[in-house]
């Protein structure tokens, strides 16, 4: 009995250490999803400046928020209604803001995309014109070759 | 002395007309009578102009030093009790000074490019004719919109307002400098392909003459960037050096699209190719500089950095755009002479890797503008203002900087026009192989990449930065060898000879292996970890493996600040290891608070304090951050100089073989 009050008792703890240190994680994990609104343009948990009117006050907002048991999603949408959507350290995903996402990677797969096209067409094209210039290019000794190779491959 | 530097700004400006006007007539009626005297009294405007800015300056701080309050700048700016050192920096701490100093950077650039002119007369004379336009702007920014001699109205203050804080730091003394010369110094280049272009220059002679004043100019960006960041880190308090603030986005810009040059440059010099892309990529650099002052000096989006906010704003858009007329009108006109000479011949040659590697880096340039900017457009689209912060830029910007390492460490691998598949797989088994057990390594010492986003990041990043090494380390040993068996000189040495005999090449791989390094530094982010507690004499706090123990907090006062340090004994495992003073300084001009924070720095970690302020009790609150590999950041930031430096030194004379002497040692001791 005494042993088993005992495993009891330490997965109480154990639950109890393990829900203190998901506090301590969501605590952070949203703190850094927010900007704090003193105009200093720094991250909610990262914002030092001293005497701010803002931090101190969001991040008890923040806890009190975790305290009372409310989702993640819940509480960003609180910080949202009271201080405006500038609050968020980065855009949503849904919308119009999901765009600001999708431009980046887009915009690297069109480049990725257009640079392997240009580089096929330009070596289908490539080689009637090495045919046409392997016959004249012949005669020239080897000088001329050595002299090309180190321009072109020596940086 | 305000009228002296007035003076010598309205001088500076008709230099800087008559050298742009009589410069472009000149080159645009060649055969007028006395062209060439004119065009020789346009050049030697220009080097007035450096003069007379020189002159402009040193009014400036001589009015700084002399705590002349009726000039309005300096009542703003400083105060009485300002330290000398301060005083000097007051002149590019606040707008109207900053565009002074800009403006002169730039006429001692031109007065570098105009003294140099032999070197090509007629392309020296175009790119002088361009550098004097951008002069006429700024000279007419400082004449008519920011005059740094404006004098104060009513009567004169006995005291100024003092300098800003945040800017009393010594990196503030020379961080703005190498800033700026990184920004002005992409002028030349620029005007030299611009210049190149409207007089279709034939050859690359333009891409040879500016290839030093382009990696001077990125080593000075690079170098204001990273002091920049140790600024931040130093001063600002939040624990980190890098937090994607529109600032610092501005000058990583035209770090992006400069580096970017420097690369594909390369492909122009050596086979006549990407004329047109590298004539875009150095006006954008250029362009980008110059977006970036706008977008800094406007307000159009906010910052912790915004010293010197105001409504010049219309001058530097407006500039801008007529700018981007001027190349595209040149470019569209003259096309035509930026034919490629060859083409690629294959995905998997040097050649495509260095186009992959400009289409990245333009991807993360387009990425850190389109973050940058997308506040703006949201507010125009849908009326409502977003935040684009860290959180956003991490997410984007690190995939695609994992995809340019990969790039990195695949392109020494490749060989000109084509490179088999074959040698690919012989050159990369192992650089691969060792990058694997890296990984491997890593997770068995405790690192769980599948429980957090930034340790996945942060384990590819170091990965990848090992593969980097392997193969920069492979082109270097490959080398080595060849030179070791030609001359019987150890490994160490013969790579000395190498790095020696082709400083570009090898000198940009040092640059590889900076970046490299940095980017591990970076990594480390992932592992941050910070706690706060208000602290009583002898009351401890644990974070990480250390323990902080408060001894006293002590104040002190001096004419320009009061301040008050907290004394924190350092313990680990038990033993004393340190003692740390984080500091909270009061300056009395300002009327300001800042930090001054204390940092323990190891190669495995930073242990960073911040003195954050006192309790209602009056008990210093501090806050301790622990910080692993930052140390690494700013040693990869040295390689990257370092490697700049070896790139920028001329090649040695090719190495004479000695095997013959080596023949004849050998008879000699057999003979013995």
């Amino acid at each position: 009995m005494k042993r088993l009050l005992q495993s009891v008792l330490l997965a109480a703890a154990c639950i109890l250490l393990l829900g203190a240190s998901d506090f301590n994680a969501r605590f952070n994990e949203l703190g850094h999803k927010m900007m704090c609104k003193c105009g200093c343009n720094q991250v909610l948990l990262e914002c030092n400046h001293v005497n701010c009117t803002y931090s101190d006050r969001m991040r008890d907002e923040l806890t009190a928020a975790l305290q009372r048991g409310d989702s993640d999603d819940l509480i960003l949408q609180g910080f949202v209604q009271k201080y405006g959507a500038t609050v968020l350290a980065a855009p949503t995903t849904t919308g119009f803001n999901r765009i600001a996402w999708i431009m980046p990677f887009a915009a690297l797969g069109a480049g990725l995309l257009a640079v392997v096209y240009v580089v096929r067409r330009w070596k289908a094209r490539q080689p009637a014109v090495a045919a046409a210039s392997a016959g004249e290019a012949a005669p020239a000794g080897f000088d001329e070759y050595r002299q090309r190779a180190r321009q072109e491959t020596e940086l | 002395m305000p009228a002296f530097g007035s003076y010598s700004l309205l001088l500076s400006l008709a230099l800087s007309v008559y050298c742009f006007g009589v410069g472009a007539l000149v080159l645009l009626r060649p055969r007028m009578a006395h062209a060439e005297r004119l065009g020789e009294t346009a050049r030697r405007a220009g080097m007035g102009i450096f003069l007379a800015l020189t002159c402009a300056m040193l009014a400036l701080i001589a009015a700084c030093f002399q705590n002349d309050f009726s000039v309005a700048y300096i009542f703003h700016h400083s105060n009485k009790d300002l330290s000398p050192a301060y005083k000097f920096s007051v002149l590019w701490s606040g707008q109207e000074g900053s565009l002074l100093f800009w403006a002169w950077l730039l006429s001692a650039y031109g007065l570098v490019l105009r003294w140099r002119h032999k070197v090509d007369t007629r392309l020296v004379a175009y790119a002088g004719m361009i550098v004097a336009a951008v002069q006429v702007f700024f000279a007419l920014l400082i004449n008519l919109a920011a005059n740094p001699f404006a004098m104060m109205v009513g009567n004169i203050p006995p005291d100024g307002n003092g300098l800003n804080p945040l800017l009393q730091y010594p990196e503030m003394v020379i961080h703005p400098p190498m800033l700026y010369l990184g920004y002005v110094g992409f002028t030349i280049p620029f005007a030299f392909a611009l210049g190149a272009l409207i007089m279709k220059y034939p050859g690359e002679k333009w891409i040879h003459i500016t290839r030093r004043w382009t990696m001077v100019t990125w080593l000075f960006l690079s170098c204001g960037i990273s002091l920049g960041a140790h600024w931040a880190y130093s001063v600002l308090g939040w624990g980190g050096y890098w937090g994607w603030d529109p600032v610092e986005n501005a000058s990583f810009l035209p770090w992006l699209t400069g580096t970017a040059f420097l690369h594909s440059v390369m492909m122009q010099e050596k086979r006549g190719m990407m004329k047109m892309w590298n004539m875009w990529l150095i006006f954008s650099t250029f362009l980008l500089a110059i977006f970036g002052t706008f977008l800094t000096r406007s307000g159009v989006v906010s910052s912790v950095h915004a010293f010197a906010q105001s409504s010049i704003g219309p001058w530097f858009s407006t500039f801008l755009a007529l700018s981007f007329a001027v190349c595209m009108v040149a470019f569209v006109a003259n096309r035509k002479h930026l034919k490629s000479e060859n083409k690629l011949e294959s995905l998997v040659s040097r050649e495509s890797s260095f186009l992959f590697n400009n289409l990245v880096l333009l991807a993360a340039c387009f990425t850190v503008l389109w973050g940058t900017l997308f506040p703006v457009l949201s507010e125009w689209v849908q009326g409502t203002k977003v935040t684009v912060g860290p959180p956003f830029f991490n997410r984007v910007m690190v995939p695609i900087t994992l995809f340019l390492l990969l790039l990195t460490a695949m392109g020494p691998l490749l060989a000109w026009r084509s490179t088999s598949w074959e040698s690919i797989k012989r050159n990369f088994t192992i650089p691969a192989a060792l990058a694997v057990a890296t990984a491997i390594l890593l997770v068995a010492l405790g690192w769980k990449p599948w429980e957090k986003m930034s340790q996945f990041y942060s384990l590819m990043a170091i990965s990848l930065a090992v593969l980097v090494m392997a193969t920069v380390s492979s082109e270097f040993l490959r080398g080595a060898r060849v030179i070791a068996e030609k001359t019987g000189h150890n490994l160490f040495a013969s790579m000395v000879q190498l790095t020696r005999r082709n400083t570009r090449r090898y000198g940009g791989y040092i640059v590889h292996i900076g970046i490299v390094i940095a980017i591990v530094g970076f990594a480390g982010s992932a592992f941050n970890t910070d706690s706060e507690k208000e602290l009583g004499p002898g009351d401890s706090m644990t974070i990480g493996g250390y323990t902080l123990v408060l001894d006293s907090n002590t104040q002190d006062d001096n004419p320009n600040y009061a301040s008050e340090s907290a004394i924190v004994n350092v313990f680990q495992d038990g033993k004393k290891i340190d003692t740390m003073y984080p500091e909270r300084r009061f300056f009395k001009a300002s009327q300001q608070t800042a930090t001054i924070v204390a940092n323990r720095s190891t190669l495995k970690e930073d242990l960073y304090l911040v003195y954050t302020g006192n309790s209602e009790n009056g008990r210093p609150i501090l806050k301790a951050h622990i910080n692993p590999l930052v140390m690494w950041f700013w040693i990869g930031v040295w390689v990257l100089i370092a490697g700049t430096g070896i790139a920028l030194v001329p090649n040695a004379a090719a190495l004479s073989l000695r095997q013959p002497s080596r023949v004849q040692a050998a008879a000699v001791e057999a003979g013995d």
